[in-house]
């Protein structure tokens, strides 16, 4: 499905990210990177990725042209941080650090990789999203904000390129297994697991397909949308 | 017409697809042209790319007709 294209995956070693990696092997996707904070991360099981390492809460001190000196046909912004507190304990380091990986981090991939796009008329663009972008979830101020901030991203930039062929989309996962949920306790997790109509976590492959779809040519004239692969959590 | 400026033109021409003849000096490219704005980006890559220069955004900004181009290109290009 994707042979003779280039992917590059913004935090390959976390669960989705390397299940997005993965997908995108099964399917024929030739030349596969990631970027990653530490390579020490990287798995033994992850050597067909080319990864670079990347601190996306200080990119500005990177020179991207150095990092990425080669083209992309798919951007996965994938990678994302949550440093949950509620609003009143939360500390402007916290907001800060969110808001630069989440989002800012963004603003610099794009200005590297979209002129490029827009020169070969072609290019699929996804960003990872939230469902609590769109719900709202008490201790998360900081990474919801940095979500929705992505939904408006994603809206404006897809009506810029629009006519370049290139599209801009995100897939708002609902709970997924991932480390992000991991870390939540077995009361936490079966809260949630009533909340969800089908009674189940998703798995990252779930959201791997639907980034596949949108860098499909199914999805040739999906632009500017949101994919919710949540389980039936919120419908939106 | 100067080198330069006979290069400029046959990029306009070739980008955005108009005649030659119908490109004055002063002809705004999205104004008298028909670019968009995303063309004016990519007339500035392919300038670019003809003189091997860099033009940063905000010199970029300010060229809007083929004089402006060519006045840029003149004092900056190799």
């Amino acid at each position: 499905m994707f042979k003779d294209r280039k992917l590059l995956v913004t935090g390959g070693t976390g669960s989705i990210g390397s299940s997005i990696c993965n997908y995108f092997k099964n399917n024929g996707c030739e030349e596969i990177s990631s970027t990653t904070t530490n390579l020490n991360k990287v798995k033994p099981d992850q050597n067909y990725i080319k990864f670079k390492e990347l601190n996306l809460d200080n990119i500005e001190n990177s020179n991207l042209d150095e990092v990425f000196d080669f083209d992309i046909d798919f951007l996965i912004l994938n990678a994302g941080l949550n440093k949950d507190n509620i609003f009143l304990r939360m500390s402007s380091d916290d907001w800060n650090s969110v808001i630069n990986v989440n989002v800012n981090s963004s603003f610099h991939l794009l200005k590297h990789f979209v002129k490029k796009m827009v020169k070969r008329r072609f290019g699929r663009i996804v960003f990872i999203s939230s469902v609590v972008a769109y719900t709202g979830n008490p201790g998360q101020v900081n990474y919801t904000a940095s979500k929705s901030a992505i939904s408006g991203l994603v809206k404006s930039l897809a009506l810029e390129l629009s006519t370049r062929n290139i599209t801009v989309n995100s897939v708002a996962p609902g709970f997924i297994r991932s480390n992000m949920t991991n870390r939540l306790n077995d009361e936490q997790k079966n809260a949630i697991l009533e909340r969800i109509p089908m009674k189940k976590l998703g798995d990252p492959n779930d959201i791997a397909k639907a980034v596949g779809f949108l860098c499909s040519e199914n999805a040739d004239y999906i632009t500017g949308q949101t994919l919710h692969v949540n389980g039936g959590l919120a419908l939106i | 017409m100067s080198d330069i400026e006979e290069r400029v033109k046959k990029i306009v021409v070739e980008h955005l697809g108009v005649e030659e003849a119908k490109i004055q000096s002063d002809s705004k490219f999205i104004d008298d042209l028909g670019a968009d704005s995303l063309d004016t980006v990519e007339l500035v890559m392919a300038f670019e790319e003809e003189f091997g220069c860099e033009i940063p955004d905000d010199a970029a900004e300010k060229i809007v007709t083929l004089k402006d181009a060519v006045t840029y290109l003149t004092a900056n290009s190799n």
